[in-house]
């Protein structure tokens, strides 16, 4: 008995359980100091910067990263690369884990949380940008819910409800993308409220546009990204038809990315042509704006391009690494880095230890939330009783 | 797929008009909205201003804010810039070695009530909405807290109780909408000793602001602050120094601010409609490809099959043919072996019976035993062909299976 215990308590020891323990320890202290005594005590906000990283990071950042759900389910089911099948299911629970704590992450950030559904019951604000984002986000955390549901039923036995869902892939899908178009973009579109604020460089009417095509990038690179990561960990949920595939889908989705980067820079370009901001560039923001430019939009360009000509997967997964870098940094830039670029530095916003800490936290709890469902449902592998009703 | 097209266009079409109702994309329209008929103002002359901070006072007073630190007769916070704050909807600031004035100039900051505000535009539960008074107000009972009222206003002026937990209000000036609707001015107008502050109608405003250009020309920048900027607002301002030197921006353009979104929210009704016709259109193309390549692929294996059949019957009947062939062979040279023998055998018979006749007469019998031989080697050969004829039924079966 005592030595069966010991064996438990050396396999749930690991290194990454204790780091991850004290992560979820220190974020619910957090949470209880920014529930107890208000943003005021947990954040660095202030009159000037009202939105942080908990907006910068948690919503902007997350959204973009967890668009790999729609774009996989866009390019199986409706552009017919069914070859890619069982990279589905993955990208889904990824997606719907995503929103889910984008969602989580909001009610640390709004100052009455429980009033989250106001806008759909009171208010009705049709002028903002952000109803429109909150109206999409909940209606796409519904369908990529729904999208989702199939794996527990699976898990669960509830055949009937299971199938019944299943036969609404194609609508779901459909509404997906829909909705994803819609606040992908509606996220950059917040901030065109505010060209005063903003900086030149990167406020640009085309910012729902450069959002959205950002979000394919984002989604192909997370796709391969949380791919290489799943198959460190998770290599023995896979089965046969998963494991075959990903490296397919590896090399496409490294082809799509790199076109789409392509399409990417040459807006970003016409964005500054438009505006004729060239002699921008040559200033401190004009730098860093840049190394953005160039370093993660031109360069993983090429690199994805060299990849696949090359067939060298391991460029691939390093060059999806580097564009979620890109992607966070420029979601951080237009939320946080060039934002009240004009105002002296005294007034410009740093974040506190303690939004780090959630925003760690979040993050932590995705994780969390992915290892307990792909070690225990259908998502890695084919469930023997639904195999081939896809 | 049970669900008809028809019927999935139909719901996205709902979830589309859900978005829409009650939005407006006037972007490209020609109208223009110059505030409400009669509402009111405050016009501000820098000119005037002595940074007393009388205002201020009275301000605190009249929204009955929690006093600060140092006294209002106390001058010297004057010399650090501020802001409003959750204590105090109104700040003076007071702006030194401006070349364009020999001494200071002291300028008032609080909301300026945008004819078309940008927080109200923002506020995704229309907490903030503009009165006919003239005044922007906001409405504790339906704010969430989600501060972009704050990033959308270009003046940076709404501020947030961010050391309440549970209830943060946001807090602005009201124009003092309640002391309005009593017939009372508001505080900060009734307080100001100098006359740098004017309440009136917006029109009204505008045109004595516009006398006191022309009269004193020499005194004043041609220019009323807040008439146009941000397609206009209820606080206007004179001054005597270009106005970015008294910090109000000169770069925030005449567009009202929910001219600034209302073209991406215009697009949101075309991406509800088209974008599912354009992916049903992807998938059914892509589908069409899929079932051409299934037919391709089942006329070629079935052109397979056809082509391996008939030449599977080609070999067959070439080898039932051949196999008739040899039979007969077998069958003409059995016989005439058999015949060659019983002609050898009749010959021997012959001889044998000239000996016997010869030697014995009529005692030896003729030998059967060598006719019964030949009968029987002729079934033999029979048989074998026969055998061969069945396995190349297999091989074709087999070809069959294959293909």
């Amino acid at each position: 008995m005592s030595e069966d215990a010991a064996v438990d308590r050396k396999s749930i020891m690991t290194p990454f359980n204790i780091c991850a323990g004290i992560i979820v320890i220190a974020g619910l202290i957090v949470t209880f100091i920014r529930f107890t005594q208000g943003l005021g005590a947990a954040t660095n906000l202030s009159e000037y910067n009202p939105w942080g990283i908990w907006i910068g990071f948690d919503l902007l950042v997350g959204v973009a990263l967890a668009a790999g759900g729609y774009v996989t389910s866009a390019a199986v089911y409706l552009f017919g690369m069914k070859r890619f099948h069982s990279a589905v299911r993955p990208a889904i629970l990824t997606g719907f884990l995503g929103y889910l704590f984008v969602v989580v992450a909001l009610h640390y950030d709004l100052g009455r949380p429980w009033r989250l559904p106001y806008p759909f019951i009171f208010g009705y604000g049709t002028t903002s940008m952000l109803f429109e984002v909150g109206l999409c986000v909940a209606l796409y955390l519904t369908v990529l819910f729904l999208e989702f549901s199939t794996a527990p039923m699976e898990w669960l036995g509830y055949k009937r409800t299971r199938n019944l869902v299943h036969r609404l892939t194609l609508v779901l899908t459909i509404f997906g993308v829909v909705l994803s178009t819609l606040h992908q973009s509606s996220l950059g579109a917040l901030f065109l409220i505010a060209p005063s604020k903003l900086h030149p460089l990167w406020y640009s009417p085309y910012l729902p546009t450069y959002f959205f095509v950002s979000s394919i990038i984002a989604g192909l690179s997370m796709v391969i990204f949380e791919g290489t990561l799943a198959h460190r960990a998770f290599h023995h949920k896979m089965d046969e038809a998963h494991k075959a595939e990903h490296n397919p889908l590896t090399l496409g989705f490294g082809k799509a990315a790199s076109l789409v980067l392509a399409g990417y820079f040459s807006i970003k370009v016409i964005g500054i042509a438009a505006g004729n901001h060239w002699h921008l560039l040559a200033t401190g923001y004009g730098f860093w704006f840049l190394v953005e430019l160039m370093g993660f939009i031109a360069l993983p360009c090429l690199l994805y391009a060299m990849g696949v000509r090359e067939q060298n997967l391991k460029l691939i997964r390093f060059t999806a690494a580097w564009t979620v870098l890109g992607i966070i940094i420029n979601r951080l830039n237009v939320s946080i880095i060039a934002f009240n670029w004009q105002l002296p530095s005294s007034e410009r916003y740093f974040p506190h230890w303690m939004e780090f800490t959630i925003s760690i936290f979040i993050v932590t709890l995705i994780v969390l939330a992915y290892r307990f469902i792909v070690t225990r449902m259908p998502i890695l592998y084919e469930h023997p009783e639904y195999k081939d009703s896809h | 797929m049970s669900i008809s097209r028809r019927k999935f266009l139909g719901w996205l079409g709902a979830a589309g008009a859900g978005t829409t109702i009650g939005s407006k994309a006037n972007a490209a329209s020609n109208k223009v909205f110059k505030g409400y008929p009669d509402s009111m103002g405050v016009l501000h002359d820098a000119t005037l201003c002595v940074g007393c901070r009388e205002c201020e006072a009275a301000c605190n007073k009249v929204n009955e804010l929690s006093a600060p630190d140092k006294p209002f007769t106390d001058l010297t916070v004057l010399d650090v810039k501020r802001r409003t704050k959750n204590e105090a909807f109104t700040v003076v600031n007071r702006y030194d070695g401006i070349p364009e004035s020999k001494g200071p100039v002291f300028r008032k900051t609080q909301c300026n009530h945008c004819l078309e505000p940008a927080c109200a535009s923002a506020c995704f539960v229309r907490a903030f909405k503009k009165t006919e008074s003239g005044a922007v107000v906001w409405d504790e009972s339906v704010c969430v807290g989600c501060r972009y009222c704050m990033i959308a206003c270009p003046f940076d002026i709404p501020t947030y109780e961010y050391d309440n937990p549970l209830t943060p209000k946001v807090l602005k000036c009201t124009m003092c909408a309640p002391r309005i609707e009593k017939g009372l001015l508001p505080g900060c107008v009734e307080s100001c000793p100098k006359e740098a502050l004017t309440y009136g109608k917006r029109e009204d405003l505008i045109k004595i602001a516009r006398d006191r250009i022309s009269k004193y020309p020499d005194r004043y920048v041609d220019h009323i602050y807040g008439e146009h900027e941000m397609g206009g607002t209820s606080w206007l301002y004179l001054s005597s120094v270009p106005f970015e030197k008294i910090a109000l921006r000169e770069d925030l353009g005449i567009t009202p601010a929910p001219s600034l979104t209302s073209g991406a929210l215009g697009v949101v009704p075309m991406v509800v409609g088209l974008w599912p016709v354009l992916l049903t259109g992807v998938y059914a193309m892509s589908k069409r490809k899929e079932k051409i390549a299934t037919e391709e692929r089942e006329t070629a294996v079935a052109e397979a099959i056809d082509k391996t059949t008939a030449e599977g019957e080609v070999k067959l009947s070439n080898a039932m043919a051949k196999a008739e062939k040899d039979k007969e062979k077998a069958i003409e040279k059995a016989v005439k072996t058999a015949l060659e023998e019983a002609e050898k055998q009749a010959e021997e018979e012959a001889a044998a019976k000239t000996e016997a006749e010869a030697a014995k007469a009529d005692q030896v019998e003729p030998d059967k035993s060598a006719g019964k031989d030949q009968a029987e080697k002729i079934d033999e050969a029979q048989t074998e062909e026969a055998d061969e004829a069945p396995k190349t039924k297999d091989a074709k079966t087999n070809d069959e299976e294959e293909s």
